[in-house]
């Protein structure tokens, strides 16, 4: 969303290739500047209210997509992000439930979700074992834990939303991006930082190295299975982020709660072409959907069962990949496992 | 040669022992490299047996030998990916020992891969400095210092790259230059380049050994490996030559002749030109007409291929990979649907159903025989019946008859000279100039009117060379019409009644053998403009 900043420090020539190489990323920008403009005069209070909710429900999707992303740029396929989700969301629940503390909340939902990332590097590492089962394992494992462990009728303080003073009171914009916890603004800041550190870092470029040509970054000495370990690991604690994400506002876990985001964030992270500004834009497209569902069925404006409108993000994960999927290229190496000779 | 005495230490002792060739040691002047009785041991297999090899500063090296006979494990021990069993590496006098490829990179020793080492998504500076990399503060790129030095590089050595350019986008001739500059960008006092001229044009390869010429005379040593006596002869200073793991001969270049060294590359002497009786060619077999065709990406890849072969006459088809070979021979085969135009054999339009080109009378070589030649893990009976294991005598109503299969594959073996312990022996366990004989032992010993081979001898033994190229003449001579695709300008030379040039899915032009030059189909494969005041 705040793509018109330049990138870093750049003269007005570099600007001008900026924007000549960002045309239609720009040119989408400006269609949703407008049409959001055209909707608030229409209807303030409701265009307003979708899209605070458009932000909040991004969040996560955010967080997880850049969690699959980090990983596969690094090699690895990593499927079990709905169970790092919801691992983190628990652990970081009962946590804070039982300490009171939201920050022991924070670092048990990180170190959970980590382990679970490390866990996946070392099955596709050390036990060469097929990375779309070791993901699967992270799954099943996290909804059997969850739930085995699930205590009914606890609760957890809500995680107070952040209001950026005078910006939040800004129409619109305000409660949009400058009116919301502080895991939100972790998302947004999660999608800057990932972007500037794969693309203008060293580590960066030899994590874009290892996903496109292990062989090639081990020849000049990169030790990439130590890169895997470290970045599968730290992608995990994004998916800590965002399962913290998924519980902040309600201040309550349930059961099965990550309720397929760690699948759509996969989705999210494919049509973002495995760039962070991408997963960004494809995160608050599927938000966007999200809480124009809610609203219709608050509102009751048509009289459907609500079911229907709960698909709406599936229908859309579906259709988009069906169109988008198609000319995607992936990292090369991903899912492959590295033969050191 | 061999009969070498011990290699002590220093100078001069060595000489005596290397024939009586003068200034192959050079008294006085401390050797780049010197490597003495290195010994590599695989489970089961000695891959480097004592060898011995000597380079000085500024001189580039040959390393001779075939597939095989240890060259890649030899240059493997200089840059840390293996550990040698016995033997020590000096290098300026002092021993190396690279623990892995960082190592051999810091001490100076740069390596060129056969399979470039290059990440196509990133630019020419990112590849580069990878690993290596110049950071500010906080592990932020510094990516103009980056270009500036690559630019830097490129000025001095005369290899012209832009570094901003992405790497997947350029020619290979150009990728090579950014592997040299990688190597040369960490300080390179070596340079190891393990077949570079595989994949490159005539011209790109000229282009190499030019730079190579250069990078020597800035005092840069150059292990230059290759079986392309050719080029040894071009450009090398010396020469050492690998047979089955032993360093079979090393000498000056200036002493050595292309046939002392195919002797001593195969151990015996070589027949390197093929007897071929001239022959009137009849009747069209195959005719391809105007025909286009897609490439699994969908892209149009043969755009527009016209030519005929006909009966008793080998037809090459000469081209750089990658212009369209592919398609256009899987469309000739029935692998691949025609877009449009058309192909027929014996005037009988081909399908896209492989089995159905086959019973028209078609045999098939491929280019990638493990993959498209044969089944790796069968035995050698069943590979050798893969086009008729369906039908009588090899199965009765769908049963099939082991018999027949064993009694066939047991003459095609001894026919074809397939060196293997039995007939079921899995066919992968053999070697790739052996699984390349099984394959035109099949496809040869049908009944067939023609024969489309792509690529038959890649990456095989001098002497399965000779012997399937003595086969493909054979059918020639038998009225067979043949369709020669090959990558290597002498095998199209020494076998083509007439050649064509393949360039971007287009037929440029026909020549006649004997009325055309290396260089100028060689221009033609580049795309380069040649008049058509020659055409055959």
């Amino acid at each position: 969303m705040t793509a018109s900043a330049p990138p870093l420090t750049r003269s007005a020539s570099n600007l001008n290739s900026y924007v000549a190489r960002n045309a239609k990323a720009l040119a989408g920008l400006g269609v949703v500047v407008v049409a959001l403009i055209v909707a608030y005069r229409w209807d303030g209070t409701q265009t307003t209210a979708v899209m605070a909710r458009t932000v909040r429900e991004a969040a996560p999707l955010i967080l997880a997509a850049l969690c699959g992303l980090v990983g596969e740029r690094s090699g690895i396929i990593n499927i079990g992000i709905e169970g790092q989700l919801l691992l983190s969301a628990f652990c970081g629940f009962m946590v804070g439930s039982y300490s009171g503390s939201i920050i022991l909340a924070v670092v048990a939902a990180l170190a959970v979700a980590g382990l679970a990332g490390t866990f996946l590097a070392w099955t596709s590492i050390r036990l060469r074992m097929d990375q779309i089962i070791a993901g699967t394992v992270i799954n099943i494992f996290a909804i059997g834990a969850t739930s085995f462990f699930y205590v009914p009728n606890r609760t957890m303080a809500t995680i107070p939303t952040v209001s950026l003073g005078f910006l939040s009171d800004v129409p619109l914009v305000g409660p949009m991006l400058f009116d919301h916890g502080p895991l939100t603004y972790a998302a947004l800041v999660a999608v800057a930082v990932v972007h500037v550190a794969l693309f203008e870092t060293r580590w960066g470029l030899r994590t874009r190295a290892v996903g496109e040509h292990p062989s090639a970054a081990d020849t000049v000495g990169v030790d990439i299975f130590r890169l895997r370990y470290l970045n599968l690991t730290l992608a995990g604690m994004l998916a800590g982020l965002g399962g913290m994400a998924l519980i902040q506002s309600a201040g309550v876990f349930n059961r099965g709660m990550s309720n397929g985001k760690g699948f759509i964030a996969l989705a999210v992270m494919l049509i973002g072409r495995y760039r962070p500004t991408g997963v960004l834009a494809a995160a608050l497209l599927f938000g966007f959907f999200n809480a124009l569902q809610a609203q219709l069925q608050f509102k009751q404006v048509f009289d459907i069962p609500p079911q229907f409108f709960g698909m709406i993000p599936f229908v859309l994960t579906i259709a988009v990949l069906a169109i988008a999927g198609i000319s995607v290229r992936p990292p090369a190496a991903v899912g492959k496992h590295y033969e050191k000779e | 040669m061999s009969d070498r005495g011990d290699p002590v230490d220093g100078t001069g002792v060595g000489a005596a022992t290397s024939a009586d060739q003068s200034g192959f040691e050079r008294p006085g002047e401390v050797p780049l490299l010197e490597m003495r009785g290195l010994t590599k041991r695989f489970p089961g297999v000695v891959a480097n047996d004592k060898v011995d090899l000597l380079l000085y500063e500024g001189e580039i090296l040959g390393l001779l030998g075939e597939n095989g006979a240890g060259k890649s494990t030899l240059v493997k021990m200089l840059f840390g990916i293996h550990e040698a069993d016995e033997g020590t590496i000096l290098f300026r006098g002092e021993e190396l020992k690279p623990s892995d490829p960082g190592d051999a990179i810091d001490k100076g020793i740069g390596m060129v891969h056969q399979h470039f080492q290059l990440v196509p998504p990133l630019t020419v500076a990112e590849n580069i400095v990878l690993g290596a990399e110049t950071t500010r503060a906080g592990g932020f790129m510094n990516r103009r210092a980056a270009e500036a030095r690559v630019r830097e590089l490129s000025r001095q050595y005369g290899l012209d790259v832009d570094p901003t350019d992405v790497v997947g986008d350029l020619p290979v001739g150009i990728q090579q230059r950014v592997e040299i500059l990688k190597a040369l960008y960490r300080g390179a006092e070596l340079l190891i380049l393990d077949e570079p001229t595989a994949l490159l044009t005539p011209q790109e390869t000229d282009e190499l050994l030019a730079i190579m010429r250069d990078l020597a005379a800035d005092g840069v040593g150059i292990i230059f490996i290759t079986h392309k006596l050719r080029e040894i002869l071009a450009v090398t200073d010396r020469v050492t030559v690998l047979r089955r793991g032993k360093s079979v001969g090393r000498t000056l270049t200036a002493d050595a002749t292309t046939e002392s060294l195919a002797e001593m590359m195969v151990g015996r002497s070589v027949v390197l030109s093929v007897e071929k009786p001239p022959r009137e060619a009849g009747e069209a077999v195959l005719s391809v007409n105007d025909v286009q065709v897609r490439d699994d990406r969908r892209q149009l890849k043969v755009k527009g291929a016209s030519f005929e072969v006909r009966a008793g006459e080998i037809l090459g088809i000469a081209g750089v990979e990658g212009n369209g070979q592919r398609e256009l021979v899987e469309a000739i085969t029935g692998l691949r649907s025609i877009v449009s135009g058309n192909v027929s054999i014996d005037g009988q339009e081909v399908v896209n159903r492989p089995r159905k080109v086959r019973e028209m009378g078609t045999a098939y070589i491929p280019e990638d025989r493990e993959r498209d030649g044969l089944v790796g893990p069968y035995s050698i009976a069943d590979n050798l019946v893969l086009t008729h294991y369906y039908e009588p005598p090899f199965a009765n109503h769908g049963v099939r008859d082991f018999e027949e299969v064993d009694k066939k594959a047991e003459l095609l073996v001894e026919r074809f000279d397939i060196r293997t312990p039995d007939i079921h022996t899995p066919v992968k366990s053999l070697s790739g100039g052996n699984k390349q004989k099984v394959i035109v032992a099949r496809e040869l010993s049908d009944d067939n009117t023609l024969v489309v081979a792509s690529q038959p001898t890649r990456g095989i033994d001098v002497g399965s060379i000779e012997f399937i190229h003595s086969q493909l003449i054979a059918a020639r001579n038998e009225g067979l019409a043949v369709l020669l695709v090959s990558a290597e300008l002498d095998e199209i030379f020494s076998l083509s009644d007439r050649i064509a040039v393949i360039y971007e899915g287009r037929i440029v032009a026909q020549r006649d053998p004997a009325a055309t030059t290396r260089e100028e189909i060689g221009l033609l494969m580049a795309g380069g403009e040649v008049r058509e005041d020659s055409a055959a």
